[in-house]
C-alpha cells in the first residue's frame, strides 16, 4: 500500500506554483520548464490551478509579513502528502533581502521544505534535478 | 427483461460497464495527451500515466472545504460515474451484434440515453455548488449556460435519424438504439446523406463540449477560474470525476457511429473510432477557448438553425 502510493507520487507529481513576492524571474523559468523544450510532461508532472489538485509546491520570492499568511494557507489547503520545493535563492536563503524589514526568513522557518534549488533564477535543468532528488528521497 | 439481462449476460454488462470502459477510457486519456504533445512538438507521458494520477488521487487525503455540504459534495462525483455506466449499457448493449444477440434495446431507451448524459453536467453543477467556493460558482454557472447551448442542437441532430427511421418504418422502431441500428444495416448509414453530414458535425461540436474539451473549456478555464467546477475537489472524489469525463471519451464517439454512422458492427467501428477521437484531439489543439457567451450564441444560433435544416431535410427525405 505504501510503495504503491509512493509509486503513484513519484509517477505523477502535479505541481502548484506559489508565487509569493518573488521579483517574476523564477516564475518565469518554471513556466520554461512546462515548454517542449524540457517538457516535464514526459514525467508526468503537470501544473494546476488550484491547490487542492497539487502533490507538490513550488514556492518563489523571498517570503514577508503580508505573503506569510497565504503562504501557510495555501500549504494547509494542500491535501497531504504534499512536497515543498523553494525555488531560487529567495526562497532558500532570502538573498539579498535577508536584512530587509519585511522579511520574515527563509521558508523553512515555516513550513518544512523538501528542495532547495537556489539560483536567481536557477536553470530549468537545476530544477528538474532538484524535484528529481526531492521524489527519490522519498 | 430477465430474458435478455440474466446470468452471464448479466456479469458480462457490468464488467464492461464499470471495468472495460473506464480502462479504454484512461487508455484514450494518454492517447488525447500524447497526440496533443506531438502536435506542439513534445514527447509526451508514457502510456501509463493516467492510470498513476487515478491511483495517486485514490490514495490522497480527501479535504472537504469548511462550509461544504458534505453529503451532496462527496456524492455528486458517483452520480456522474453511475449515469455514464448505464450509458455504457445501454449503448453496447443495443447494439447488440457485437455483444448479445436482438431485443436488447426498449423503446424510448433513446430519450433515456439523453437524460442519462445530462447527470454528468449535472453531477459537476451539484458539486461545485456543494463546495462553497466563489470560483467553483462561477464554473457552475458556466457549465450550465454551456449545457443549455449544446443541448438544443444536440437533441436537434439526434432527431435526424429518428425522423429518418419514422418516414420508413414506425415511430416505435424509431425511437430504439435498435432500431436505428437495424435501419442503418438496411439501407446505410445515415452518414452518408445530406442531413447525416450536418448532424454528425453538429455531434461533434457537442461531443467536444460535453467533454470539456479546448474550444468550450469555459467550466474549467484553469487560467481564469483556476479549473473552475473542479476546484475544491481533491483525492478520490477528484479520480472519480476524472474517471466519468475518460469514460464519456469512449461513450461519445461509439454514440456518434452508433446513431449515424452505422452501429458497432464490425472491426471498422474500431476505425470509425480512433478516427473521430483524434479528430476531436486535433480540433481541441488547434483552438483557442470561446468566452461563455461567444459559445452559446455559437450553438443557439450557428448550430441549431442548422439543425433545424438537418431535421428539415430528412422530412423531405435528403
Ligand atoms: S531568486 Fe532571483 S530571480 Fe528568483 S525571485 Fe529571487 S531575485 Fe527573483
Amino acid at each position: 500500500m505504501k510503495d504503491l502510493r509512493l509509486w503513484g507520487l513519484k509517477k505523477s507529481p502535479w505541481v502548484y506554483h506559489v508565487a509569493a513576492a518573488s521579483c517574476n524571474n523564477c516564475d518565469i523559468e518554471i513556466l520554461e520548464l512546462l515548454t517542449p523544450r524540457y517538457d516535464v510532461e514526459r514525467f508526468g508532472v503537470v501544473l494546476v490551478g488550484s491547490p487542492r489538485h497539487a502533490d507538490a509546491l513550488l514556492v518563489t520570492g523571498v517570503i514577508n509579513r503580508k505573503s506569510l499568511p497565504r503562504v501557510l494557507e495555501v500549504y494547509e489547503q494542500t491535501p497531504k502528502p504534499c512536497l515543498v520545493i523553494a525555488i531560487g535563492t529567495c526562497a532558500c536563503n532570502c538573498h539579498i533581502f535577508r536584512n530587509s524589514y519585511n522579511a520574515v526568513g527563509p521558508y523553512d522557518k515555516h513550513i518544512p521544505v523538501h528542495a532547495y534549488i537556489p539560483g536567481c533564477p536557477p536553470k530549468p535543468e537545476a530544477m528538474i534535478m532538484g524535484v528529481v532528488k526531492a521524489l527519490s528521497k522519498l | 427483461m430477465s430474458s435478455f439481462l440474466s446470468g452471464w449476460r448479466l456479469v458480462l454488462a457490468f464488467v464492461v460497464s464499470l471495468i472495460v470502459i473506464p480502462v479504454a477510457g484512461l487508455v484514450l486519456n494518454w492517447v488525447d495527451r500524447f497526440v496533443s504533445a506531438r502536435v506542439q512538438w513534445r514527447k509526451g507521458p508514457p502510456f501509463y500515466q493516467p492510470f498513476a494520477d487515478i491511483l495517486k488521487l485514490l490514495l490522497k487525503q480527501t479535504v472537504v472545504p469548511r462550509g461544504a455540504a458534505r453529503t451532496v459534495f462527496l456524492l455528486a462525483p458517483l452520480v456522474g460515474i453511475a449515469g455514464m455506466s448505464l450509458v455504457a449499457m445501454l449503448l453496447i448493449f443495443s447494439n447488440s451484434g457485437l455483444v448479445v444477440a436482438q431485443k436488447t434495446s426498449f423503446i424510448g431507451d433513446i430519450i433515456v440515453l439523453l437524460y442519462l448524459l445530462a447527470l454528468v453536467p449535472l453531477s459537476f453543477i451539484v458539486g461545485a455548488s456543494a463546495s462553497r467556493n466563489p470560483v467553483a460558482a462561477v464554473g457552475a454557472s458556466r457549465e450550465m449556460t454551456l449545457y443549455l447551448g449544446y443541448e438544443l442542437p444536440f437533441v436537434l441532430a439526434l432527431l435526424v435519424p429518428i425522423v429518418k427511421v419514422a418516414r420508413a418504418w414506425d415511430v416505435a422502431s424509431a425511437l430504439r438504439i435498435g432500431g436505428l441500428v437495424a435501419y442503418q444495416q438496411q439501407f446505410g448509414p445515415f452518414l452518408y446523406s445530406i442531413s447525416g453530414v450536418i448532424a454528425a458535425v453538429i455531434v461533434l461540436f457537442t461531443i467536444q463540449a460535453k467533454l470539456g474539451f479546448v474550444p468550450f473549456d469555459i467550466p474549467e478555464a484553469e487560467q481564469e477560474i483556476m479549473s473552475g467546477v473542479l476546484v475544491e475537489y481533491s483525492g478520490a472524489p477528484l479520480a472519480a470525476f476524472r474517471i466519468t469525463r475518460a469514460m464519456m471519451f469512449v461513450l461519445l464517439p461509439l454514440l456518434l457511429i452508433t446513431l449515424l454512422w452505422g452501429g458497432i458492427r464490425d472491426w471498422w467501428a474500431v476505425l470509425k473510432f480512433l478516427l473521430i477521437v483524434v479528430l476531436v484531439v486535433l480540433m481541441k489543439n488547434t483552438n483557442p477557448r470561446f468566452k461563455i457567451d461567444q459559445a452559446l450564441v455559437f450553438f443557439w444560433f450557428i448550430l441549431a438553425p442548422l439543425g433545424i435544416i438537418a431535421v428539415v431535410l430528412a422530412f423531405i427525405g435528403l
